[in-house]
Formats: C-alpha cells, sequence, structure tokens
C-alpha cells in the first residue's frame, strides 16, 4: 500500500477536515449529484489525501443481504479474500464496484463488492448474524495483507480513497446510486498518513462515520475495544468511533441519546449540579463507559440504517451547523456548504457541545 | 458602487478584484451570491469603504481589516474581524465560532446569536478600543483571555430562565469590560472574575455603543435597555501575578 506524507512537500496550511450530510426523512433516494457539490464547496478544507462516502438505501434489490465492500492492493489478496469470503458466506453477487478515470485520482487499489448471506453452519454457537459478520471483517481487515472491507452494512454502502472528495465522487460514479442518507468528508490528515483505507468513512455493518478533529483517547479507546474483538487496523483515530458505536448501540443496546453523552460526556462539575436522577445516570455512564469517552476536537456525523446522527466534542472544538427543509435535515461544517445545495433553509442552527442533530426515516418499513 | 456576481467565484479571484477595486478608489461594493467564499475584507484599508454582502460568506471575514465598513445581510460564519483593526462589520444574522479573536480595534455588531469563543483575547491600546455586541446567546469560552475592549451580549430572545451565555465565562480575563443584559451564575464564570453593577461611565459608555448598535441591527433601543446589565472584571488588579511564582 501506499503511503503519501501528509505534508509532501513540507508545507503545513491551516485547515481542517468538511463534512457534509443530509437525510431524506421521507425516504426519498436521491443521486450522489447534491452531496459531491456540497463537500466540493468545502474543497479548501481538505487537501486532497483523502475523500470519501457513505450511502444509504442504494441497494434496495439486495437489502437483506450484507453488502461487503472490498479494498485490494493486489491480486493476491483479493484471491486469499475471496477465498474466505466463499468460505464463511453465501455469496449472490460478487463483482467489481464500477469506476472511471478522473484527473486527480491516482493508482486506485481494486475495489469490489459481494453480495452476501451469513451460514449459519458457520456460525459459533450461540452467535448473531451481524457479530458474526464482525468477526469476519476483522480477520479479512487483520490477518490478510492488502486486503480491507470498507464497508459492510446492508443496503448501504461506503467509497473512499486518496484525492479530493468531490474527485472521489466522480471516480465512484456516485450519481449512478440513490440514497436517502449521504454523508461526505473532505480529510486534511494532520497526525496520520493519507492512504485509501485512511479515508473516511470508517463503517462496521451499517455503521458509517465522518470526522473532523482527532480523538486524543484513541489508546484508552482502542484498548477497550479490543477486548471486545474489535481490531483496530486502520492506522488513523477515527476508526474507533465506528466500534464504539457499534458496541454502545448495538451491542449493548444504550439508547442513543446516552450512547452520545458517553462519547460527548458531561463535565464532573456539572454532574454534580445535575437533578437526583440525571445525576445517577450520568455518574453511571461515565463510570461504567468511561473509556468509551472520546476525547479531543471532533465533530462527526454517523449514519446507520435509517438514522442520521452529527454530534461535536464537548467543549465544541470543531464547526458543525445543521438545517433543514421540509422533511430534508442537513449538517456540515459551515452553513455554506448546505446552502450551496438548498438556498431556502427553513431553519438552520448551530448545535451546542455534545447535543446531537438526529435525523430519523419516518417510515420503517422503508429501511 | 460596483455590483459583483459572486455566483461561484473562488474566493482568491473574488478577494483580488475587491482589493484593486478599494486601491482604485472604489468607494461601495455589493457582493451578491456570495456562498462560503473566504477571507473577505481581510486586510482592506480606507475608512470609507463600504461592503455589503448578500449571502454567507466564509470563514476569516474582515480578518485584519483596517477601516472599511462591511455589511452582511444573511448569516455568517466562524473567525469574523480576527486581529481587526477598525472600521466596522455588521451581521444581520447569526454568526459563529471564534469572533473577534485578537481584535485590536473597530467594531463587530452581530444582530443574532454567536458561537463559541467569542471574544478571545480582545485587546486595547490608548484609543484603540475594540467592541463586539451580539444581540442573541453565546456558547462557551465568552471572552477567554480578553486583555482589553468592549465584549457584550445582549440576550435579546432568551426565555424566561434561558441562560445567555455558555460556561468558563471569561477565563484568564485580566483587561476590557464584558457586559450581559441579564445575569450569569458565578459556577460559570472564569477563576478571578466577578459581577458588578455598572457605574456612571459604564452607563455612557454602554448608552453610546447600544445606540449605534441598535440603529444598524434593527433592535429597539428602548427595550435594549429596559433591562439590567452586569459588568465582568476581574476582582483584583493582576489576577495572574502570581501564577508563575513559585
Amino acid at each position: 500500500m501506499v503511503i503519501k506524507d501528509a505534508y509532501p512537500h513540507d508545507e503545513k496550511s491551516i485547515s481542517g477536515c468538511g463534512l457534509s450530510g443530509f437525510m431524506h426523512q421521507d425516504g426519498k433516494r436521491v443521486g450522489g449529484e447534491d452531496i459531491i457539490q456540497s463537500i466540493a464547496l468545502l474543497h479548501d478544507r481538505s487537501n486532497g489525501l483523502g475523500g470519501g462516502f457513505a450511502a444509504y438505501g442504494i441497494y434496495p434489490e439486495h437489502k437483506d443481504e450484507y453488502a461487503l465492500h472490498l479494498m485490494y492492493d493486489d491480486s493476491e489478496a483479493k484471491k486469499q479474500t475471496e477465498s474466505l469470503i466463499d468460505e464463511q458466506f453465501q455469496v449472490s453477487l460478487g463483482e467489481e464496484i464500477p469506476t472511471r478515470l478522473v484527473p486527480g485520482i491516482q493508482d486506485p487499489p481494486l475495489f469490489r463488492r459481494y453480495f452476501v448471506h451469513t451460514r449459519p453452519d458457520c456460525m459459533a454457537p450461540g452467535e448473531n448474524e451481524n457479530d458474526y459478520v464482525v468477526r469476519q471483517i476483522m480477520r479479512i481487515n487483520d490477518n490478510i495483507s492488502g486486503a480491507f472491507v470498507v464497508s459492510s452494512g446492508r443496503n448501504m454502502g461506503a467509497f473512499k480513497g486518496v484525492g479530493y472528495a468531490e474527485d472521489i465522487g466522480h471516480f465512484f460514479r456516485l450519481e449512478e446510486y440513490e440514497a436517502y442518507t449521504w454523508i461526505a468528508h473532505g480529510r486534511f490528515p494532520t497526525n496520520t498518513q493519507g492512504w485509501w483505507g485512511g479515508a473516511h468513512p470508517f463503517t462496521i455493518l451499517d455503521w458509517a462515520v465522518v470526522h473532523n478533529g482527532e480523538i486524543s483517547s484513541y489508546g484508552i479507546n482502542k484498548r477497550y475495544l479490543e477486548t471486545f474483538g474489535y481490531r483496530c487496523t486502520m492506522r488513523t483515530d477515527t476508526e474507533v468511533m465506528a466500534y464504539i458505536l457499534d458496541l454502545l448501540l448495538r451491542r449493548h443496546r444504550v439508547p442513543l441519546k446516552i450512547a452520545c453523552k458517553v462519547m460527548s460526556a458531561p463535565f464532573w462539575k456539572d454532574i454534580e449540579h445535575m437533578d437526583p436522577e440525571e445525576h445517577k445516570i450520568y455518574k453511571a455512564v461515565r463510570m461504567v463507559y468511561g473509556s468509551m469517552l472520546a476525547n479531543g476536537p471532533f465533530a462527526i456525523i454517523f449514519g446507520r440504517r435509517g438514522q442520521m446522527v452529527a454530534i461535536n466534542d464537548r467543549v465544541k472544538l470543531r464547526p458543525l451547523v445543521a438545517g433543514r427543509k421540509g422533511d430534508t435535515i442537513y449538517v456540515s461544517s459551515e452553513e455554506a456548504g448546505i446552502r450551496e445545495i438548498c438556498k431556502d433553509l427553513d431553519e438552520v442552527w448551530t448545535p451546542r457541545a455534545g447535543d446531537p442533530v438526529v435525523a430519523q426515516l419516518e417510515d420503517e418499513v422503508l429501511m | 458602487m460596483i455590483e459583483i456576481d459572486a455566483q461561484g467565484v473562488y474566493y482568491k479571484r473574488l478577494n483580488d478584484q475587491i482589493h484593486k477595486l478599494v486601491q482604485q478608489g472604489e468607494k461601495h461594493i455589493v457582493l451578491h451570491n456570495i456562498n462560503g467564499q473566504r477571507y473577505i475584507g481581510d486586510g482592506v484599508p480606507g475608512e470609507e469603504v463600504l461592503i455589503e454582502i448578500f449571502g454567507v460568506p466564509g470563514n476569516d471575514l474582515a480578518t485584519f481589516m483596517d477601516g472599511p465598513t462591511l455589511l452582511v445581510h444573511n448569516n455568517a460564519q466562524d473567525g469574523i474581524a480576527n486581529t481587526m483593526n477598525a472600521g466596522k462589520v455588521v451581521i444581520e444574522g447569526n454568526a459563529g465560532d471564534v469572533l473577534g479573536y485578537g481584535m485590536r480595534g473597530g467594531k463587530l455588531f452581530v444582530q443574532g446569536d454567536v458561537g463559541y469563543r467569542v471574544g478571545i483575547h480582545m485587546k486595547e491600546y490608548q484609543h484603540w478600543v475594540p467592541i463586539l455586541v451580539a444581540g442573541g446567546t453565546a456558547g462557551d469560552f465568552f471572552g477567554e483571555y480578553i486583555a482589553g475592549g468592549r465584549l457584550i451580549l445582549l440576550g435579546m430572545n432568551c426565555e424566561d430562565g434561558e441562560p445567555l451565555v455558555g460556561d468558563y465565562v471569561g477565563t484568564g480575563m485580566h483587561g476590557g469590560k464584558i457586559f450581559l443584559r441579564g445575569n450569569v451564575e458565578e459556577r460559570f464564570l472564569g477563576k478571578g472574575l466577578r459581577t458588578y453593577e455598572l457605574d456612571d461611565e459604564d452607563h455612557k459608555e454602554l448608552t453610546e455603543i447600544l445606540k449605534e448598535y441598535c440603529e444598524d441591527t434593527g433592535w429597539n433601543y428602548d427595550e435594549v435597555m429596559n433591562h439590567p446589565f452586569v459588568k465582568l472584571i476581574p476582582y483584583t488588579n493582576r489576577p495572574y501575578g502570581n501564577l508563575y511564582v513559585y
């Protein structure tokens, strides 16, 4: 894997990553043109070392199957991974992910996707389907050199790589997909390398996270998550966010509001001033899940089936703006990123530190 | 007057054009279809220059600006009036985080709410006294490390009991004055800071500033003044004088 230096000409330029996302809560699905236009406006927030997208609702014809998006450095990685996938899953379709030549996108790896069902005969006793899929993904990422799972959810997919986000969007022909949620990221790596797997979003099952900032607590988070079987292989901090969400929301069934307060926890001094009931809850949250506090500056947008959430760190060290037009919720690093694709918003607001913006499909059947 | 359609124009080209026009003596520039272009008004000199902006301008508006008046007819984003020297910025909507950072002079008037870290490290010297007024609410770290100038928050749209300002107000403050139209719980104040009643000089100063602010932003002056203000200043001369003395 070719890993580019974050500052190829030893230049530092001041900026930060760009985020944008929107969800049509009525389930309307649209092509990728709008999200590309929005993230393109935030071009100067990134430096060409990473761009990516998550899209929900794009595979209705395979909506009950896991859609595994794979990235391969070489044919050997592909061969090994495909033999593992064939062995562990029932594959209904394996195909190349369509791409096109785009100026500015160099040396892309191979991209393939597989629509699969789990194989009950391969699952460990008592293991559920999702846990099984997570286990296989960790096996691929951790053991097969040059193979990385880009996404693994149902009826969703992630598309990412090295380049400016708008170029990555064109590279993956995103105008050919239709999604009810689109999330985008333009990367400006400061502490870690720019490489195809290190671009956002980071995903696990149908979770996808894009992030502006840095998770200073990465070490603590990583060690804690490893005790639950997650393997951090992407060489960058944001990855832990996806696993934190999976652990809290799927495996531990923690309510969304509480999960947000685990990552972006209230300060002890403020917990002291809460009413007795809240005090009890937040004290417990911090004591039980202290190792999943995401410390450091962040603004993130995360998606899951039927939901899009945006949240800041607890002292709002990164920008985040939200807007609404009818049934559509928009979030972005800048108001201009929203206005670029929706001029006449019904409302626009800046969420307070740690308070999530939640968009939700109105009709669960559409999921 | 010169009107520019900035639809899709990259910020570098736009700002080059503005600088050139000002150099050539243009006094009134109107920018239409602005969306996200950064650095508008940055380093532009000239007290008689008026730049009007329709649309949401990008970050770092009016940085190092030295004289002109910038009138934004919409919301604005982060980092406005960073190290601004002179002139006036009026935002007829809300504005984002880190406004007036290290501001050295001039005025920033925001009609609505402002975000986090507003008025950090504003400073003053002799008659250079920067003034920042926001009509709505503010987030945490309002006036952090402020060393001079006037930082005024009105909370005009606050519901009863809703706080008009966040936590860590004036942390590290060692100069200037913060005026709040309303009060703040002591636990949200930075160390070494206290609320005071306004004295005659404060009243005079505030009256003058808010008259101009209300004319520019459309708030009703009587309504603004019909509510008690408090003043925040450090309660010792050198609150951090002993910080590094062992």
